[in-house]
């Protein structure tokens, strides 16, 4: 049985925040007190070499909880799907 | 109507299914983005990744916006993703209306937004090195003027 008061998330990666992190797409439980996207960031620096260089510089990073776009502040409660990528260049 | 692909688009043809059997529509705009070599001749490829899920959602937000601020009469947004050449299309915008005024700022309006608010990503290939195309400060000027 999953413990009811961890969070589940999925995580998604794209453009070089995919190639630094080394994968696009992970099911993670994220520990008590990580409340916004920014908390998330911080969790996810301590991950590994990778991790830290993704987020080296967040102010480079722009994230998407549940497909919209939000801001670092942005809680993350009730999230199922956090996206963290470059800011875009389509067009 | 919004379209995420990797095939290519007929402009003519889009134009055409949207105004078959209409005539109500006086003004019709259509831009189109290509894949442009930036380097003087040295990319050979274009990569456009994306955010399935979001960038159909995020492209219907923006048409759906443009229909609330311009009398539109039908609108049409085709982004290409995957594999592409220079001179290849990337993108369509289509804005129908009454008169032309109107037409003209939606398209300009989906663009701007577009450029700052969908979720796709370019990578560039020149030679055996790739890199990824770091957005423009003035994209997002661009779209900001239209906040009111």
């Amino acid at each position: 049985m999953p413990d009811v008061s961890s969070k589940q998330m999925k995580l998604l990666y794209f453009a070089w925040v995919r190639e630094r992190v080394g994968c696009g797409a992970e099911d993670v439980e994220l520990p008590e007190g990580v409340a916004t996207v920014s908390d998330v960031v911080g969790w996810l620096k301590g991950r590994g070499p990778g991790f830290a260089e993704a987020f080296a510089r967040p102010e480079l990073v722009r994230a998407a909880v549940d497909k919209v776009h939000v801001k670092p502040a942005a809680s993350i409660d009730g999230a199922r799907e956090i996206a963290f990528f470059p800011p875009v260049t389509g067009g | 109507m919004i379209r995420v692909q990797t095939e290519d688009f007929d402009i003519g043809a889009e134009v055409k299914a949207l105004t078959s059997g209409r005539t109500d529509i006086g003004a019709l705009v259509t831009f189109t983005g290509l894949v442009r070599d930036s380097n003087g001749g040295t990319v050979a490829s274009m990569e456009l990744e994306h955010y399935p899920g979001m960038t159909e959602k995020e492209l219907s937000r923006i048409e759906a916006e443009a229909n609330e601020r311009w009398p539109l009469q039908a609108s049409l947004i085709i982004h290409r993703v995957g594999k592409l050449s220079p001179g290849d299309n990337i993108v369509l915008v289509v804005t129908a209306s009454a008169h032309r005024q109107a037409a003209f700022d939606a398209a300009s309006f989906l663009m701007d937004y577009l450029k700052t608010r969908a979720p796709f990503w370019k990578r560039e290939e020149t030679g055996d090195k790739s890199h990824w195309v770091d957005a423009r400060e003035s994209d997002g000027e661009a779209a900001a003027k239209w906040d009111t």
